[in-house]
């Protein structure tokens, strides 16, 4: 018996050490091939002789721009209804509970072929941000409802009871006492998900095509955003580019993580104060 | 009419309060006078809560919850469909049995119900902060700090933060839910001596299941057992000639 827990132990080191390794081996690979190639140019140039991830990284804000505003909104206002209104429970919460689930796990190219078929296609939009970013919002959506929801439901149902009894309304108790409370947690998970926007590839080649030389004219012009610049780029003879690239959207996703637990807790921390 | 005014008598009858098909209140009649302390004591689950929750329709937030009977509150109907809820609640307030402060400060927590009613002026409700954690008797405890999120007291105070956060609504009557059950005997006692105060110009109703407690504050006690009202009258007179001998059984610890 003890024998059999000592190697089982070594396994879990021995695959701790390869994800760790595997890790590194990525972050250090794409460093390595990278951060020489970060130059001024590849940064902000325009693009005329040499290649520029400038038109990608405002690509890539208004990206996150319309699906933020979009999946936000509508992402919290859902959770507010099942939670708040349906009690989170009945047949209804039952089928949307399943269909955010699954939503969440479909693979993002279906989302893509869904939004090429949409905005590119039905709507004669063609290639275009805005469709590509209300494609992403609806990628986001469930994620942003579940997390949403989650929220909610961590608030004690004895804080609503509270204010409902100082003769509050069900509007005020939502805006004034639970959604304060839970700000923290809703606040990250949007965080999260916007690092997913920045992320996404697949969806963005079927939806906004691939112009990586020029900055959008409008949001109905074609464009390129971060992560499709290194696909370009990789399939396209700059090798060392695609990891420059990647170095900055690696940077780009670790600051939004680290914004996202950072902001939560010093929400949580000015919600709850220091007992918490 | 949808003003309490005057005399703050409760007057419920023919109470029934069905959870579903569980009917958890039977057939109940009873005149809680003004300004006194009245206990609802019994063995847990006899009702008490559910009762106590008729006088501020809290039950109203219960899924499936069915009340029957005629509730009025200084003569006024609080089920009629003419009655503002909120106002009912701002005008019968609740402390409940595990202090629940909002988390925020102090002062927003307690200034809460009057903004809920439309006092914006920073004067006006710096005053009604100041008088409603006075007449919690946790004014000289808190007032250097009323910009502390009020999750940073003791449970002993969170309470009486939470009575004065009720007060703050000028309630003309108090609805208190074992109020006591998850503070030491210090707070207790504190609580205890504040409401002897309240009741100058409110009328308390409290649930206990501490037949000490319901002694020492209760001008009236009532004894459920089992959705029914046993007994009612001077706490005096039924802890020392209870008439019905459920009431002494329990009074006497031998059940419940
Ligand atoms: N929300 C509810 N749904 C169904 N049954 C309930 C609900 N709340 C209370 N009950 C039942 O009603 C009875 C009275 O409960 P309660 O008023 O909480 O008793 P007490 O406060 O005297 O301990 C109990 O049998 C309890 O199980
Ligand atoms: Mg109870």
């Amino acid at each position: 018996m003890k024998r059999l827990y000592s190697i089982l132990k070594y396994i879990c080191i021995i695959a701790l050490v390869i994800s760790l390794i595997s890790l590194l081996a990525v972050v250090a690979y794409v460093l390595i091939n990278g951060v020489d190639k970060l130059s001024f140019d590849l940064l902000f140039g325009d693009y005329t002789d040499s290649p520029s991830i400038f038109p990608a990284f405002i690509g890539t804000l208004q990206l996150v721009g319309i699906a933020s505003i979009i999946a936000v909104p509508i992402g919290i206002a859902s959770a507010i209804f099942l939670v708040e209104y349906t009690g989170n429970k009945g047949r209804f919460v039952k089928i949307v509970q399943v269909a955010t689930e699954t939503l969440a796990g479909i693979p993002s190219i279906v989302y893509g072929l869904f939004g090429y078929l949409i905005f590119v296609v039905a709507f004669g939009w063609g290639y275009s941000i805005l469709g590509g970013g209300i494609t992403l919002a609806i990628m986001i959506l469930p994620t942003i409802v579940r997390s949403t929801q989650e929220s909610l439901l961590s608030v004690q149902n004895g804080l609503r009871e509270g204010s409902y009894a100082l003769g509050a309304s069900k509007v005020r108790t939502i805006f004034k006492i639970v959604l304060p409370s839970c700000a923290g947690g809703i606040v990250t998970s949007i965080i999260l998900a916007i690092g997913r926007v920045v992320s996404e590839s697949a969806v963005l080649i079927l939806t906004i095509g691939m112009v990586v030389n020029k900055v959008p004219e409008s949001l109905m012009s074609p464009g390129a955003s971060l992560a499709l610049d290194i696909y370009y780029f990789a399939s396209h003879g700059y090798p060392a580019e695609a990891s420059a690239t990647a170095v900055v959207l690696l940077v780009f996703v670790i600051f939004l993580n680290l914004l996202a637990s950072f902001v939560g807790k010093m929400i949580k921390k000015s919600t709850y104060g220091d007992t918490k | 009419m949808n003003e309490f005014i005057g005399n703050m008598d409760i007057i419920a009858k023919n109470c029934n309060l069905f959870y579903g098909d569980f009917q958890a209140l039977k057939n109940i009649n009873i005149e809680i006078p003004e300004k006194q302390v009245t206990a609802f004591i019994g063995p847990s689950g006899c009702g008490k809560s559910t009762f106590l929750k008729i006088f501020n329709r809290m039950n109203d937030l219960v899924e499936g919850c069915r009340i029957e009977g005629d509730f009025r509150i200084g003569g006024v109907d609080i089920y009629d469909k003419e009655t503002d809820v909120n106002l009912l609640r701002k005008n019968v307030g609740m402390v409940f049995q595990k202090p629940n402060p909002f988390p925020m400060s102090i002062y927003d927590n307690i200034a809460f119900a009057p903004r809920t009613f439309g006092i914006t002026k920073k004067s006006e409700l710096d005053e009604i902060v100041e008088q409603s954690l006075r007449r919690a008797s946790i004014w000289d405890e808190v007032k250097d700090r009323l910009r502390k999120n009020a999750l940073g007291m003791s449970g002993g105070q969170q309470q009486r933060l939470c009575i004065a956060r009720s007060l703050a609504a000028s309630p003309k009557v108090l609805l208190m839910d074992e109020p006591t059950s998850a503070l030491d005997p210090i707070s207790t006692g504190k609580i205890e001596e504040l409401m002897e105060e309240l009741k100058k110009d409110i009328t308390i109703v409290i649930v206990t299941h501490n037949m000490q407690q319901a002694t020492r504050i209760a001008d009236k006690t009532a004894f459920f057992l089992l959705g029914e009202l046993v007994e009612y009258g001077n706490t005096d007179d039924i802890f020392t000639s209870p008439r019905d001998e459920r009431t002494e059984r329990y009074i006497t610890g031998r059940f419940g």
